[in-house]
């Protein structure tokens, strides 16, 4: 298989995961907790290595899922210690990269990742890593991790669709009928570590934020339904994706910020367009309600 | 470490950053206060491709023109958000996560574009991205603080209308303050402090610049003047020690050391501040803790002995149950408050319990006095509302005569007005 099929594939996984997690995190108002996990990321990745000495998908999966809820927890406590939210996300996510960008300054030269590759991946050597895992050979780490996140996001979304549906939109009635509102939301911190950190290869710790949240916002102006929204979502993480890889191979420029770029420039588009949400829509809906008075 | 300290070229840096560490400490207490924390973070990242496109038309690195553009993309990235939240039924969170990865995206787009440009390989604009301190010439450093010095005075002079509109924007509207005006100018002075940061400390941790140092000095005091002035201290030590940590090390980034440090320095404020830091209030709980079983074992020994003394006549003492089931406390803190007191000696140890001395009987009085006012001050809070308990530590003792009076009918309604001490004076202090 082809060095650019490869290529598009990560970017396509990184679009559909993404995509289905932003849904939940935009309609959660998580936007920017999960802003602040996917840097912290970085934190675990590096941890992991120093720990175990190897960057192997499993440690930084471990060491991200770690680091992930630590992330939260540290913004409840400085939360419920009277700091107000917005700041303590602000210096908790802050803290925490600084000191990941630190550890992979200082360990530069042992480590396979570098502060470029934090900030926009490497998307471009994904087609040559590759490991041999559960006895297949050829297929490269990124696209495994991907995958496999993939699969487990999908199952815990299916298996808990009128769970999470509930606490999203009514979190008194959740809790009021008993549902573990608490523990869905570190589910959800969870699986967002575990995407951030399956993403991180391809599109680094700060440009996986616009994988996460820009196609949710998107498809929510697109749509209604939950459901709808998710299917949305993923193919605009794919849109993004494609056309960003093309763009950015023509203009010799990062693949990973094209795909951001294109997936701000979808939701200009939704923005302006959209059937109901759109400002064109509105602004229409206005001359009509002024003519109608 | 102290030898760089004389390199002229590392006092420089450590001016700008000393400079730039008040500047953004000093906006950042009003960012923080109008809860606009997270956006200042969307405006740094928004900067970045300002500081691209800036360089893509003037075609060399000329510090002015590169702040200029991300001054401007930072502040079309702020007016995204707004746009957004107006327009949309997108949150302001959501919003802000849209437009700073967004615009983070088509910064490191035009970057990789100019690296792959012949000029572009030496413009060395990868700095802005973590801030790179070292790198900065003596004309960059007068441009970073000449416009840190020109926000800092811009404050002093404002201060008055800037405390204002922060804290009661309808009032400062109401008494013909042109709001409006001084908000964008608020604004323009946090893009300005944000864009000056960003060579030092870099696009993405600019934001802790203005953060840290501003919820530091929110630990050690309560007005908006000397939280300012504490900011700006803070900022600029954070500077400082950043700099000097990471100017011996070659290619170990500027910005992550500084704010580090400003977050260490936030952590022990967080521990340590003499009113809100967390030993304190840990401290004022227990204390608060101690007081309250205190007082319920007293309360429960007085009670029991006005039982007593008007069923039978006789006073005698109670054992650990009795005093246990009326005010229930875990064993260990029940037994700890009971030494206490017999250490302090309001009540003596018998053979067969524990009984009120006299003077523990007078604070047992008084204890279960103001528990009781404070009870008919619940029923009737509304009568009551002058009295501001709150503010006098619900000490109803202290109170005039006058508002005790009233509170005292109340008890007498309700039957409630402790008779231990009348009884024992009318007996000659005999139980």
């Amino acid at each position: 298989m082809s060095y650019t099929f490869w290529i598009l594939l990560t970017a396509s996984l990184v679009g559909v995961t993404c995509g289905i997690m932003g849904v939940l995190l935009i309609l959660r108002k998580l936007a920017m907790l999960s802003d602040a996990i996917s840097h912290t990321v970085l934190l675990g990745i590096i941890s992991a290595f120093l720990i175990t000495q190897s960057l192997d998908g499993w440690t930084m999966f471990i060491g991200a899922a770690i680091v992930g809820l630590l992330t939260t927890v540290f913004v409840q406590m400085l939360n419920s210690a009277g700091v107000q939210s917005d700041a303590s996300i602000g210096i908790v996510f802050t803290f925490l990269f600084a000191i990941g960008v630190i550890l992979v300054s200082m360990f530069a030269d042992n480590v396979h990742i570098d502060v470029e590759h934090t900030i926009m991946g490497e998307i471009a050597f994904i087609p040559w890593e590759t490991v041999n895992w559960f006895g297949i050979e050829g297929i490269p780490q990124a696209v495994w991790m991907l995958g496999i996140v993939l699969v487990i996001d999908v199952i815990l979304l299916v298996l808990f669709y009128k769970e999470f549906k509930v606490s999203t939109f009514d979190p008194e009635l959740a809790a009021a009928i008993g549902l573990p509102v608490g523990l869905l939301h570190y589910l959800l911190m969870g699986m967002t570590s575990l995407t951030a950190v399956a993403a991180f290869d391809a599109v680094g710790a700060i440009l996986v934020v616009a994988m996460l949240i820009t196609p949710g916002a998107t498809a929510y102006l697109l749509t209604e339904r939950l459901s709808m929204m998710f299917v949305l979502s993923a193919v605009i993480g794919v849109l993004a994706a494609f056309s960003g890889y093309y763009i950015a191979a023509w203009l010799d420029a990062s693949i990973a910020g094209m795909m951001a770029a294109m997936a701000g420039l979808l939701f200009l588009l939704a923005f302006t367009f959209a059937p109901q949400h759109g400002i064109i829509a509105k602004r229409l809906m206005q001359k009509r309600i002024k003519h109608d008075v | 470490m102290l030898e760089i300290l004389s390199y002229p070229n590392v006092q420089w840096v450590l001016f700008a950053t000393a400079t730039l560490g008040i500047a953004s400490g000093v906006l950042g207490s009003f960012a923080l206060l109008r809860r606009q924390s997270l956006v200042s973070d969307a405006m740094s990242h928004a900067a970045l491709p300002g500081i691209c496109i800036a360089f893509l038309i003037v075609g060399e690195k000329m510090m002015g023109a590169l702040l200029l553009g991300a001054g401007l993309t930072a502040y079309l990235g702020t007016y995204c958000i707004q746009t957004i939240v107006y327009y949309t039924r997108l949150k302001t969170d959501a919003a802000i996560g849209l437009v700073l990865s967004v615009f983070f995206g088509v910064g490191i787009v035009l970057l990789t574009f100019i690296n792959n440009l012949p000029i572009g390989g030496q413009a060395g604009l990868n700095q802005f991205i973590f801030g790179q301190a070292a790198a900065m010439t003596s004309l960059d450093v007068r441009v970073i603080s000449s416009v840190a010095v020109v926000l800092i005075i811009i404050t002093i002079l404002l201060f008055k209308e800037l405390k204002l509109l922060v804290f009661d924007r309808e009032f400062a509207q109401g008494i013909g303050l042109p709001t409006a005006v001084l908000n964008g100018l608020l604004m323009t002075m946090i893009v300005a402090a944000v864009v000056i940061g960003l060579q030092a400390v870099g696009v993405v941790l600019m934001v802790a610049m203005l953060i840290a140092p501003a919820i530091t000095a929110r630990y050690w005091t309560d007005r908006l003047d000397f939280m300012v002035i504490l900011s700006g201290f803070f900022g600029a030590i954070s500077g400082i020690l950043g700099t000097m940590i990471s100017a011996p090390i070659s290619g170990m980034p500027t910005g992550p050391l500084i704010i580090v440090a400003a977050c260490i320095v936030f952590f022990v404020s967080l521990i340590i501040a003499p009113k809100k830091g967390l030993v304190v209030k840990a401290y004022r709980l227990q204390q608060l803790r101690k007081q309250t079983a205190r007082g319920q074992i007293l309360q429960s020994l007085y009670e029991l002995a006005e039982k007593r003394h008007q069923t039978s006549g006789a006073f005698k003492a109670f054992t650990r149950e009795e005093i246990q089931a009326l005010r229930p406390l875990s064993e260990r803190r029940f037994q700890k408050t009971l030494n206490e007191l017999k250490r302090s000696g309001k009540i003596d140890v018998t053979g067969d319990g524990y009984a009120l001395t006299t003077s523990g009987r007078e604070t047992a009085h008084n204890v279960t006095l103001n528990n009781r006012y404070m009870q008919m001050y619940s029923m009737h809070e509304t009568r009551f509302a002058n009295l501001q308990m709150e503010k006098r530590n619900w000490d109803f003792l202290s109170l005039p005569e006058k508002e005790r009076e009233r509170l005292h009918v109340l008890l007498q309604e309700h039957h409630l007005e402790p008779k231990l001490m009348q009884m024992t004076q009318q007996e000659g202090g005999r139980l």
